[in-house]
């Protein structure tokens, strides 16, 4: 299947019109699970994702860490998100999300604040369109911060690749699918520290340079982004 | 989790790996960039269709291949199947537990899985017995026997050698056998962040004492075929840049001594 | 839409100049650099900078006054939900009652509101309450709400002046709990009008002359009756 796809149009735009570092609209929104004590819901493209956070004691007390708080992510496709009837549970996939986005978070949260405790950040992708663990880690982090969880820094991801021979931002489904590689990357944007990253695919040593500068660029709409959701939670309409 | 005391590191001990390493040397007498010695055993299973058992230092792991006929997926019906399984056998370390692989079972079984895949190791398309009907389907099941630190480069190491080795029993089809088509040679090279430093192929010690894991697999093409930044720990980009150099130059080395390919 | 006037925000990670003040609640240090561990706002004493989160989970202090929810029983102990990530204790010998073991029950079940006072907390959070205090006891009647932890002095005011304010307007008991449960007992419809201030108060704490605007807020309320 894989080069028959024609990722890139003949005047260097991509299917969905984009340009190459051009990256789909993100639409981000925190206090949306009312019983959670922080939750983000985000729209990225199409990927629709829903962050619940809650901040308990580990259970059972013998997983508890006397000195610091323990994270865990819990990444979950629902059965209707994607294409074919995705089955419910865990599996391979999901499993090594949960991981990456919990160590991830782990970077950025002030751990040694709550001992004992656990951040239990639950992620549930409602509709899958390429990039949903960078979707999800952009809006947990959000959802954290909006738990008042003391935290280092907001944690931006954003995913870049190769298709058609051309290194671009933010992958689009097709782009995934038939492209040569898939490039997720998340980092702490004070500090420029990259606390997630993965490749599949194939790209030389230059093309990795040049696919995270592209992130690196983009990480400062994303952050905007990030702010503006917690920012339109606590602002208030006054006088009449 | 069973507590156990080779799961923890005591504290004298990470002071020594860490003031060592301010002087550019490890414990073993190693440098940064060296793995330790590795012996590769292929055919180490005969009734396998391939196999290898690898050691490096004292990591042990066992590749096994098993081909079998299959059906194709419904979406890519002119190719084969290739399914990759990293067993963390509760033999090989007091805290390994029987039963569902774990979370660090499953990201090993899927690092060392996207390395292979993706550096096109197995031309899929030469494995169609009948198109949308039959095709051979490749079991990569490892054992890890002995662990002492880096799993995934033990695992990337035993999955090519198996794979180099391995025969497409094609007789049980009133047809002949053949040798698995094998195009590349990938190798992976993790590295341990220790303080500041990055150190090659890490062994238990400076796994516990490490705040954070970087894992590159390459190809003869020096081009990146997966990466993956594993546990708690932050990487600078300029860090990531030279993992990815050292990677290229190590692997080419390991590529050349093990495997005879440049 | 005409934003209040806010006081400073920031967000996580945000440096935060500190000048001759000392930095203190909500800020880490990274490089002789001073940081921002919440979204929340700056808050500036003769001495002290901190940052005051919009929301933060409620950690136990000591002598802290608080509201808590019996979660569950033991021989000789109750297990209190403090509206915290951490569950705190209370013990049959920190209560104005003689409790026999075994015999909790009959003093305070599952669901039961009570008011009492941190009396131990240590370094891990755990924490124990005791009601041997004045004033500690068994809530009954009333209503219990909950308003975000760090949005409990803003409810309370400067010497008391903002729950004082509401009370007296609206005819209400009300016990603030320092952990963000809030007790509330009168005429229903004083409740009703109690409640709706205090959400009010939470939703605009990090606003400037909060207070004036809730005197109005009272003053249009008897007006239009």
């Amino acid at each position: 299947m894989e080069g028959n796809v024609k990722l890139i149009t003949d005047d260097g735009l991509r299917l969905d019109g984009r340009s190459s570092n051009e990256m789909r609209p993100i639409k981000l929104q925190t206090g949306v699970i009312e019983k959670a004590d922080g939750s983000a819901y985000i729209e990225w493209g199409a990927n629709k994702v829903v962050v619940a956070v809650y901040v308990r004691e580990a259970y059972p007390k013998h997983a508890q860490n006397m000195d610091r708080a323990i994270v865990k992510a819990r990444y979950s496709m629902a059965g209707f998100s994607v294409e074919e009837r995705k089955r419910p549970g865990p599996d391979r996939r999901t499993m090594e999300i949960s991981k990456v986005i919990s160590e991830a978070l782990s970077s950025a949260i002030i751990l040694e604040k709550l001992p004992r405790a656990e951040v239990d950040v639950f992620i549930e992708v409602l509709q899958a369109d390429a990039g949903t663990r960078i979707a999800s880690l952009t809006a947990s982090s959000v959802a954290i911060a909006d738990a008042g969880v003391p935290m280092r820094d907001l944690v931006v991801g954003c995913t870049a690749g190769k298709a058609g021979g051309k290194i671009v931002l933010d992958l689009s489904k097709d782009e995934d699918n038939y492209g040569e590689a898939d490039i997720p990357m998340a980092i702490l944007p004070r500090t420029g520290k990259v606390v997630l990253l993965q490749i599949d695919g194939d790209v030389s040593p230059e093309e990795f340079d040049e696919a995270t500068s592209m992130i690196v660029n983009a990480m400062k709409d994303i952050s905007k982004i990030q702010r503006d959701a917690l920012m339109k939670t606590y602002s208030i309409e006054g006088g009449e | 989790m069973p507590m156990d005391s080779n799961a923890v590191i005591s504290e004298i001990k990470k002071g020594v790996i860490l003031e060592s390493l301010k002087n550019g040397k490890r414990l073993d007498g190693r440098a940064i960039n060296d793995f330790r010695e590795v012996k590769i055993t292929e055919n180490y299973i005969p009734k396998a269709s391939g196999s290898a058992m690898v050691e490096l230092g004292k990591t042990k792991v066992v590749a096994g291949i098993k081909i079998e006929e299959g059906t194709p997926f419904p979406d890519s019906p002119d190719n084969g199947v290739m399914a990759l399984n990293v067993e963390l056998l509760p033999m090989a370390f007091p805290t390994f537990e029987s039963g569902p692989p774990s979370e660090q079972a499953i990201e090993f079984s899927r690092v060392v899985d996207r390395g292979i895949r993706e550096s096109k190791v197995i031309d899929t398309s030469k494995l169609v017995i009948e198109s949308g009907v039959k095709v051979w389907m490749i079991f990569v099941d490892i054992d890890i026997l002995n662990y002492d630190g880096n799993i995934i480069d033990a695992c990337t190491m035993a999955v090519v050698a198996a794979l180099r080795s391995a025969v497409v029993p094609a007789s049980k089809l009133g047809k002949e056998d053949f040798k698995l088509p094998v195009n590349s040679t990938p190798v992976s090279v993790t590295m341990a962040k220790i303080g500041d430093e990055l150190v090659c192929d890490p062994d238990l010690q400076e796994e516990q004492v490490s705040n954070g894991r970087i894992t590159i697999t390459m190809s003869e093409d020096n081009h990146i075929h997966a990466m993956q930044k594993g546990d708690v720990g932050e990487f600078s980009l300029e860090e990531i840049r030279k993992a990815i150099k050292t990677s290229c130059d190590t692997g080419s080395g390991l590529r050349k001594e093990l495997f005879k390919v440049n | 839409m005409k934003y209040l006037e806010t006081k400073e925000i920031v967000y996580p990670g945000d440096r935060i100049e500190i000048n001759d003040l000392r930095p203190r609640n909500g800020i880490y240090e990274d490089d002789s650099q001073y940081f921002s561990e919440y979204f929340g706002v700056i808050q500036k004493s003769e001495k002290f900078i901190d940052i005051a989160p919009f929301n933060s989970p409620y950690l136990p202090r000591v002598n802290d006054k608080v509201i808590g929810k019996i979660m569950d029983i033991g021989p000789t102990m109750w297990t209190v939900d403090i509206n915290s990530p951490y569950y705190s204790l209370l013990h049959i010998n920190d209560t104005p009652w003689h409790v026999n073991a075994g015999d909790l029950t009959r003093y305070l079940a599952a669901g039961d509101f009570i008011y009492a006072r941190i009396s131990v907390s240590n370094e891990i959070k755990e924490s124990w309450v005791s009601m041997r205090d004045t004033g500690m006891r068994k809530l009954e009647k009333g209503q219990v709400i909950l308003v975000k932890p760090p949005k409990v002095p803003r409810v309370i005011g400067k010497g008391g002046n903002m729950i004082n304010l509401i009370k007296s307007e609206t005819d209400t008991k009300i016990i603030v709990g320092q952990n963000g449960f809030i007790w509330i007992d009168g005429e229903p419809d004083n409740v009703n009008i109690a409640i709706n201030a205090i959400k009010m108060v939470e939703r605009e704490a990090h606003t400037v002359g909060l207070t004036d605007r809730m005197g109005e807020y009272f003053k249009k309320l008897k007006g239009g009756n």
